[in-house]
């Protein structure tokens, strides 16, 4: 409490400074406020565009799949005294169903940082309708869990999403070419005799003209029986909690289930790098907008302590103890960076709602409370650190001498 | 008088500048001096006689190369910056040549700074003590003014109800009317023997003005760094 009262007239002093030189004042303050917009604009910008990419991205993939390991040819060791000239081809990589998929797919469902489990029968048909034929993949799914990793019925654009019999939902693209309309019906051909003819329940479009034109979602029995799986799944589709920890999940899954498991961020390896370039961009941006708003209010204040001299030698004739000094002009760096900010914040986000209402409208960028306040913290504490400088020097003047100053 | 004390005492107090170079000077050569409280003492003496230097040493601002400076019967010599400082906010009262007030602040901010920087928000009574010792300086209900808008003279004024808020034992004056007209130096002159007799502080004024010095009832000179005659009159 002590302390409290005594830190009053740092407070009292420190504002009276800071208004006793308005136009500086004002002029620092509107240079904080400029950089704080920048980069409360800047990072709700980027952050606003990386989640738009990644929802379009991932919003028609799983984070990760798991799948049984590529098969691969195995060579016997050459005995010890002599050397093997080896020649093979790589192996043919079947359809194979996950060996004991049940029991994984309920050991997925409990891991930490897994958000949803899908399994899957997935692989390549042919659908006829009438002469037309097209190329297809089919997508067996239990469609209630599938549907957490792609919210496929939100891409509807005609019936219902519906996997279940003899109903099946398909893209909007393969549709077309088919000549498909909800209620229709069209062959599905497996292969070697396995057909099965169906009805369209839904069509879909996810925006991604390669998934429309191939996909079609099916019961898993169905799929099963088309790709010749008696019982079994292709693959395990996973969502996560954290989508940038994708990798170190699918590191985990993988050395969990002896399986072969892939992350988004490794089937998008440009994308990833894309974003991260795009990520440290921004990060270089704030780092020098900041640096520069640091040196803005070290050059003030530096000022400042300047044409206080006098002032600093009164109050330390009278008393005042070198760290009280210090206190006066760390209060005003942070004064200015957070007054500065909370109006740079302001600018920000005025900024952001006219790009949404007058900018390309591709997406729209939302500002957290969170972010204004983290922009204002960071700018306070870049104000406080920006004054150690100044107020270190303010502290060590000689009162006798500082009393003198003109 | 039986409540008569010791306020400072130097005992062969030097001050030496740029020690061990060519450029080594000695300002103070050995003072030996006594103030007793209530007791209003001129410092005289020609520029350079060291009378501002040894000011600042007995005002804690500066320390002496030898010798001991003896506050309130505590040697002060070995103590380090922080105890200083305290004891300058609670012994020590002063009244520079140049006012020295801060622009920024009210005149009763100003006279209310030293408590402030001991205590920190001042009370109710700590404010009533500003404002009867402004009254008693002459400038009644100009609490709420700025620093700045008033005249040397009132400025003078109000740098002695600040140095005398915190009840100094010991007031230190740097010329405190060198920068004022005669008449308003007589009326600044006359408020501190005023303040010496009814606070019973020490008060140390160092001064050019003979006339001042005259009515000062003791009176030190100071020649070349060293005390050439200390005078008491009756």
């Amino acid at each position: 409490m002590r302390w409290l009262n005594a830190l009053w007239l740092e407070w009292k002093i420190a504002l009276a400074f800071l208004l006793d030189n308005r136009l500086q004042t004002l002029l620092i303050m509107v240079g904080i406020a400029v950089g704080s917009a920048v980069i409360v604009f800047i990072t709700a910008l980027i952050s606003g565009l990386q989640s738009n990419v990644i929802e379009r991205t991932l919003g028609t993939q799983a984070h990760l799949k798991i799948e049984m390991p590529d098969e691969v040819n195995r060579v016997l060791p050459a005995s010890d005294n002599a050397v093997a000239l080896v020649l093979h081809s790589p192996r043919a990589q079947r359809l194979r169903s996950l060996s004991n998929w049940q029991a994984l797919r309920d050991l997925l469902d409990g891991q930490p940082g897994v958000r949803a489990v899908s399994p899957l029968a997935t692989g390549p048909a042919i659908a006829r309708r009438g002469q037309a034929r097209a190329s297809i993949a089919l997508m067996g799914i239990d469609p209630e869990r599938y549907q957490r990793i792609v919210p496929v019925a939100r891409d509807l654009v005609a019936g219902r999403f519906v996997a279940e019999g003899d109903q099946v939902a398909l893209g909007a693209e393969l549709a077309r070419e088919l000549g498909l309309s909800v209620g229709d019906k069209l062959r599905l051909d497996g292969g070697e005799g396995r057909e099965r003819v169906v009805r369209v329940a839904g069509i879909f479009e996810l925006g991604v003209r390669e998934l429309d034109a191939r996909y079609v979602y099916l019961d898993l029995r169905q799929a099963q029986i088309l790709l010749d799986l008696p019982g079994g799944v292709t693959q395990i589709d996973l969502t996560v909690e954290d989508i940038f920890a994708a990798e170190k999940v699918a590191e985990r899954m993988a050395r969990l289930t002896g399986m072969q498991a892939e992350s988004w961020m490794a089937t998008n390896g440009q994308l990833l790098n894309a974003l991260r370039s795009q990520s440290m961009t921004t990060e270089m941006i704030r780092i020098f907008v900041g640096l520069s708003v640091a040196f803005g209010i070290a050059s003030v204040l530096a000022v400042s302590v300047v044409q206080r001299t006098r002032e600093i030698g009164i109050l330390r004739a009278m008393g005042s103890p070198r760290s009280q000094v210090m206190r006066v002009f760390l209060l005003q760096g942070g004064l200015l960076g957070l007054a500065g900010s909370a109006l740079g914040g302001l600018v920000g986000w005025g900024l952001i709602q006219v790009f949404n209402l007058f900018g390309p409208r591709l997406f729209v960028i939302e500002v957290s409370s969170g972010l204004l306040l983290s922009a204002m913290l960071v700018a306070t504490l870049t104000g406080v650190l920006a004054a150690v400088a100044p107020a270190r020097r303010a502290a060590r003047y000689d009162p006798a001498v500082a009393i003198r100053y003109v | 008088m039986s409540d008569v004390h010791e306020v400072l005492r130097l005992k062969g107090l030097r001050k030496v500048y740029n020690p061990g170079t060519p450029q080594e000077q000695e300002v103070l050569r050995g003072i030996d001096m006594c103030v007793s409280s209530g007791e209003l003492t001129a410092l005289i003496g020609p520029s350079g006689s060291g009378k501002s230097t040894l000011l600042n040493i007995i005002g804690l601002l500066d320390s002496p190369s030898a010798g001991e400076l003896y506050l309130m019967g505590r040697a002060t010599r070995t103590l380090d910056d922080e105890t200083r400082t305290r004891l300058r906010n609670e012994t020590i009262g002063f009244v520079f040549q140049f006012h020295h007030l801060i622009s920024a602040f009210s005149v009763l901010d100003n006279v209310l700074m030293p408590l402030m920087i001991r205590c920190g928000k001042p009370g109710a009574e700590d404010v009533q003590l500003a404002e009867r010792l402004l009254a008693q300086v002459g400038l009644e209900g100009f609490g709420c003014k700025r620093a700045g808008q008033l005249s040397g003279g009132q400025q003078q004024r109000v740098a002695i109800a600040r140095a005398l808020v915190t009840r100094p034992a010991l007031l230190l004056a740097d010329e405190p009317t060198g920068n004022l007209d005669t008449r308003t130096a007589e009326q600044v002159f006359e408020l501190f023997r005023e303040i010496n007799r009814e606070f019973g502080c020490a008060v140390l004024v160092v001064t050019h003005d003979p006339r001042l010095s005259g009515s000062c009832r003791r009176s030190i000179e100071l020649v070349d760094g060293s005390i050439v005659r200390d005078t008491q009159t009756a």
